[in-house]
């Protein structure tokens, strides 16, 4: 890569913060020992696991013995959707339209076993419809799964209220909260939700490391069974690097969580206000949304074209989820927000982070409006 | 004797991670920090590209194709994918009959265990004495709806290497899929994919000096094993395992495998050396008992009862020594191991049992250090155990009537 690319894709992942790997060391370096092994090193492993439990814990207003580590936010949701339908008689599982694969599909694999699954539709601002949930819910559900913040726009739930809707009708809820750690306040119990996903690399952490955030009242089969660690709930060797990462990355989110917002916002209004000028979408731009995202597009200009022409000048940006970036789908999110295809296509998605500066977004600017001219004589040349 | 006490001989638990390895890693943690499925900059790119580059050199330590390996958090969760997933896709098919053994790790029991409560039929077979699967004995269970077959490479435990090709051939003249957790087994054993008759095989990195939380699942591209993925969401892996790929611990992975394939002749050479060192040592000293097989055993790996001593006071005796009583799994709890228990072993026997696991860094001092210290507090044990005692005096302690109290 360029030695100047400028990174503004923190929704995809994030660097790993310097006093993290600072921490993350010793235990690549020096330490060895199976958290599970009962000599020293074993031991000194265990209390390393102990110590980030709480640093999870603090970070989202839980107890530490709701945490349970995994290998990232795609085995939490696994881990939420499958485990909780496998202690449940067959219903309906309900997730929301603009959820990311790693909700959607563990949904969809529950089809074959005589669950069925719906989808609860958005508003053209993102915000799920509490009504179309409430007529969803007359059905026996077992679980609702509904994201904290969507990866793509940003745009927040109301989680309290789709919490106590779907109590209301005898159903759990779960929340993948993975985009909204470490950029709004998180509290699992405010929250209301009985399950929540969390991811490490989102927050400056390393990857390969997330948890499950587990209310103890809910019966949930294990993902992985094994050697029994993580109290049976997901077995396998604990990822003790990672896993002393991610504690400390939770910390220091949690920690700097108001001073960082505050800056993003700056930075994302900034952003906004240029994008206004180029005549630019910003999809779900009235919702209550992330600090630091702008999913938006530019009019007549092809998202996949956008992306590769800024990548040349040194902009690393998204279209659409990079999980889903192989293939040219107009993003689902826009979709289901009543975006018309066509300008679905254009989307481009900026995700600030915490050491983007106001130079990088006015380059930025400059460089999107340069293209536009560019693009523009282009199309008058191809007439 | 200059030493530094605790001694590591637990390489059979976790290994460090190497030097070399933790130097690759570390560049990926910091600078090339991007998504491998970013595909929209070269962020994105850098890091796929370490990705593949590390899918290659696990592949070449077990001599397969590199779209053959698929990445997972661990040999737990590749196990768990091979055993349910296989089971799942082919059960329509092929039935609901599955074979393991009674020594399996519980990474590979438990997912089992989970299927006969989904209305597979399990049969667990018991080892010989010395810790192998009979041969005879294994093709007399295969029935025609055997869907799968799981057998470990390497014993956790014992340290026994099991006859996977022989094995593998019955399977595959019976059309059962074959998994093999290799956990055990990478650097150490030769393993030639291109020729065993094995479709799945688990593989984790930080029992080969590579970091915890990722492994990886072979899976025979021809003929094509196909499975039913366990993780579901951005469609990473080919389908068969969603979830961001851990770039720097995938790139550690590859190292260690590299780094196995070009240095395991010499290592295993100087390994052995140190082991048999360490069983003549502690055979001196009476009524010991070597658990499994001493030829067809990794050299990494010694396993021996201490008759006459309670397990729990010997664990507290050879504290400067850092071993297993048991596998590390399952040594939070205080039952005797299951895996000598199948061996034909008395409790007592599994109880006051010690796996010493040897390793990269160990040396010579340090298996002088342990044979001493095993003699000296082996010696201290007896001299106030009663049954030593009574054993000294010539009486039969199966023909003892022990009153309750």
């Amino acid at each position: 890569m360029s030695a100047e690319a400028i990174y503004f894709d923190h929704n995809a992942t994030t660097a790993l913060d310097s006093r993290v790997l600072e921490a993350m060391l010793p235990h690549l370096r020096n330490q060895q020992g199976n958290p599970t092994s009962r000599h020293s090193f074993g031991r000194a492993a265990r209390q390393a696991i102990d110590l980030a439990r709480e640093q999870v814990a603090a970070a989202v207003g839980a107890h530490p013995s709701q945490v349970t580590f995994t290998s990232g936010g795609t085995e939490a949701n696994n881990m939420a959707i499958k485990g909780i339908a496998a202690t449940h008689t067959p219903s309906q599982v309900i997730v929301s339209a603009t959820e990311h694969p790693a909700v959607s599909r563990p949904a969809q694999s529950l089809l074959g076993r005589g669950w069925k699954m719906a989808k609860a539709g958005v508003g053209d601002d993102g915000r799920i419809d509490l009504n179309a949930l409430a007529t969803l819910l007359q059905q026996k559900t077992a679980l609702v799964s509904v994201m904290t913040a969507n990866n793509e726009t940003g745009v927040l739930q109301d989680i309290p209220a789709i919490a106590e809707l779907a109590h209301r009708y005898g159903s759990l809820l779960h929340t993948d909260a993975v985009q909204a750690l470490g950029k709004i306040e998180l509290d699992f119990n405010a929250l209301g939700a009985n399950a929540m996903s969390l991811s490490g690399h989102k927050i400056n952490g390393p990857q390969g490391v997330g948890a499950l955030i587990l209310d103890k009242r809910v019966d949930l089969q294990p993902l992985l069974e094994g050697g029994g660690q993580e109290k049976g709930l997901r077995s396998g060797t604990e990822n003790i690097a990672a896993i002393v990462g991610f504690g400390l990355a939770c910390e220091l989110a949690k920690r700097e969580l108001a001073r960082h917002a505050e800056r993003i916002s700056v930075l994302r209004k900034q952003f906004e206000a240029g994008l206004a000028e180029l005549g630019a979408t910003v999809f779900g731009q009235d919702a209550a949304r992330l600090p630091n995202t702008s999913f938006f597009a530019l009019p007549n200009i092809e998202g996949e074209t956008l992306v590769m022409a800024l990548d040349r000048q040194g902009y690393a940006v998204a279209s659409g989820s990079a999980c889903s970036s192989d293939s040219i789908e107009p993003s689902h999110v826009l979709l289901a927000m009543g975006v018309a295809p066509e300008i679905a296509r254009g989307a481009v998605r900026v995700s600030l982070g915490a050491r983007n500066t106001a130079a990088e977004v006015e380059s930025l600017l400059q460089t999107l409006k340069n293209e536009q001219l560019r693009m523009k004589r282009m199309a008058a040349v191809a007439v | 004797m200059t030493v530094k006490t605790p001694i590591y001989l637990d390489y059979s638990a976790t290994t460090p991670v190497d030097q070399r390895v933790a130097d690759k890693m570390i560049p990926y943690l910091t600078e090339f920090f991007g998504n491998p499925a970013s595909r929209s900059h070269s962020f994105g790119w850098t890091a796929e590209k370490a990705v593949e580059n590390a899918r290659e050199q696990v592949a070449a330590l077990v001599n397969a194709d590199p779209k053959e390996i698929v990445w997972t958090s661990g040999a737990t969760e590749s196990n768990n994918l091979a055993i349910k997933g296989a089971a799942h896709f082919y059960a329509g098919s092929k039935g609901k009959h599955i074979i393991t053994v009674a020594t399996e790790h519980k990474a590979v029991i438990d997912p089992v265990r989970e299927l006969e409560r989904q209305g597979f039929e399990a049969t667990f077979l018991e080892p010989e004495p010395n810790g192998l699967v009979d041969l005879e004995k294994f093709k007399a269970a295969l029935r025609p709806d055997t869907v799968l077959a799981s057998v470990m490479f390497v014993n956790n435990e014992i340290g026994v290497i099991q006859d996977i090709e022989a094995i593998g051939n019955l399977c595959r003249a019976n059309g059962t899929i074959f998994h093999v957790d290799a956990a055990q087994a990478t650097g150490k054993v030769d393993i030639d994919l291109e020729k065993l008759p094995v479709d799945l095989m688990s593989f984790s990195a930080h029992k080969t000096y590579g970091p915890k939380g990722i492994g990886a699942l072979y899976v025979r591209r021809k003929p094509r094993v196909r499975l039913e993925a366990q993780m579901h969401g951005g469609g990473h892996e080919r389908g068969f395992r969603s979830g961001t790929l851990p770039t720097h611990q995938i790139v550690g992975m590859g190292e260690a495998f590299a780094i196995a394939k070009a240095e395991m002749a010499l290592e295993n050479a100087r390994i052995k050396r140190l082991r048999d060192k360490l069983w003549a040592g502690l055979s001196e000293i009476e009524e010991v008992y070597l658990n499994g097989d001493l030829e067809r055993r990794v050299p990494h790996n010694l396993n021996v009862s201490f008759n006459f001593v309670e397990g729990e006071s010997l664990i507290m005796a050879v504290k400067d020594i850092a071993v297993s009583s048991g596998s590390a799994c399952t040594s939070a709890s205080l039952e005797p191991s299951y895996v000598l228990r199948a061996l034909g072993r008395s409790d007592e026997l599994a109880h006051s049992s010690i796996r010493f696991s040897i390793g990269r860094t160990t040396t010579e001092e340090e298996i002088d250090y342990t044979i001493a210290l095993l003699k000296a507090k082996i010696g201290k044990l007896r001299e106030l155990s009663p049954l030593w005692e009574m054993y000294q005096d010539g009486i039969d302690l199966n023909s003892v009537q022990w009153a309750a109290h």
